[in-house]
């Protein structure tokens, strides 16, 4: 069982997923089924700055969200974390099974591989390795913003 | 607020089952007291939310997670419904907010303030947080580090 008292945020890593190439960064803590997330998420791409995603999934505040968290890492796993990401965000109403599966054909995933991976233990483990890595932050609802040193930011 | 080292007062509430409950009922084991201002509000609903999340993580240090707000049981039973929780809550209904005013825990606006009472296995208060505005609540890191 993980520690959770509190730590400071994690630095970011090679396996962060991490977008695009400014010289400041901004490390988010999202939950894919939170409204707030979505209205604020390409708000923050466009603000110029390296964009860190972490996983925040409140199961009972957004009852898909694990779901759907897993549903990005495993896309993440095919080189398409971020189009995932983007779209879930982008179409909130189409977030079920179907619509998953919809997507992964829009990208070219492979559909097998991909509902293999979104349920893999593997999979729960990095999803709540960040989730955990948040609850040590203080991190109370989504999005969470931190800059790369750690400390609070704003959008 | 209820000073460490206290005797926790005991009460019995109803829950959200309507089924009576007392402090007494956890002896020998660790209690975490939410008081919280009310079901459904916004930053109730994510603090227990978050909480809910590290219940396994609670219970392997020992600890029995209870939230007290003024509501009504059948109140308590349908926030617990929408949130797909199933934390004990309990109702500081009738005289309102008497457990509440027992533990220092009041908000002079008609509601419980937010804040979190530790009780240790015999019946003593272990540590307590007071929110500096019931619009605000402490992250779960704050419960494990009281912990340790």
């Amino acid at each position: 069982m993980s520690d959770l008292g509190s730590a400071p945020v994690p630095p970011v890593g090679a396996d962060d997923h991490a977008r695009g190439a400014g010289a400041e960064t901004l490390i988010v803590y999202a939950d894919l089924g939170c409204p707030h997330c979505a209205r604020d998420w390409f708000e923050l791409n466009k603000s110029g700055r390296r964009i860190v995603f972490r996983h925040f999934p409140v199961r009972s505040k957004h009852p898909r969200a694990p779901e759907l968290h897993g549903a990005a890492e495993a896309a993440g796993l095919q080189g398409a974390f971020f189009e995932f990401v983007d779209s879930l965000y982008a179409d909130r109403g189409h977030v079920d099974d179907p619509h998953l599966w919809q997507r992964v054909e829009r990208f070219g995933l492979d559909l097998d591989r991909f509902e293999r991976d979104r349920r893999s233990d593997a999979i729960a483990a990095r999803v709540r390795r960040d989730f955990e890595s948040g609850i040590r932050a203080g991190v109370t609802g989504t999005p969470a913003l931190f800059d790369a040193d750690g400390a609070r930011a704003s959008a | 607020m209820i000073a460490v080292g206290d005797k926790a007062p005991d009460f019995t509430l109803r829950n959200q089952d309507g089924d009576e409950v007392s402090l007494a009922d956890y002896q020998g084991r660790k209690v975490l007291i939410v008081f919280y201002p009310m079901d459904f509000s916004p930053v109730c609903s994510d603090q227990l939310s978050i909480y809910h999340e590290v219940k396994p993580e609670l219970t392997e240090k020992g600890v029995e997670l209870v939230g007290i707000s003024i509501d009504h049981p059948w109140a308590h039973k349908a926030f617990q419904e929408k949130l797909g929780i199933d934390t004990t809550l309990l109702a500081d209904f009738e005289p309102k907010g008497e457990v509440a005013k027992a533990y220092g825990s009041w908000f002079d606006a008609g509601f419980a303030n937010r804040t979190l009472v530790l009780v240790d296995e015999d019946g003593s208060v272990a540590w307590t947080y007071e929110s500096p505005s019931p619009g605000e609540f402490p992250g779960a890191n704050v419960i494990f580090d009281a912990l340790g």
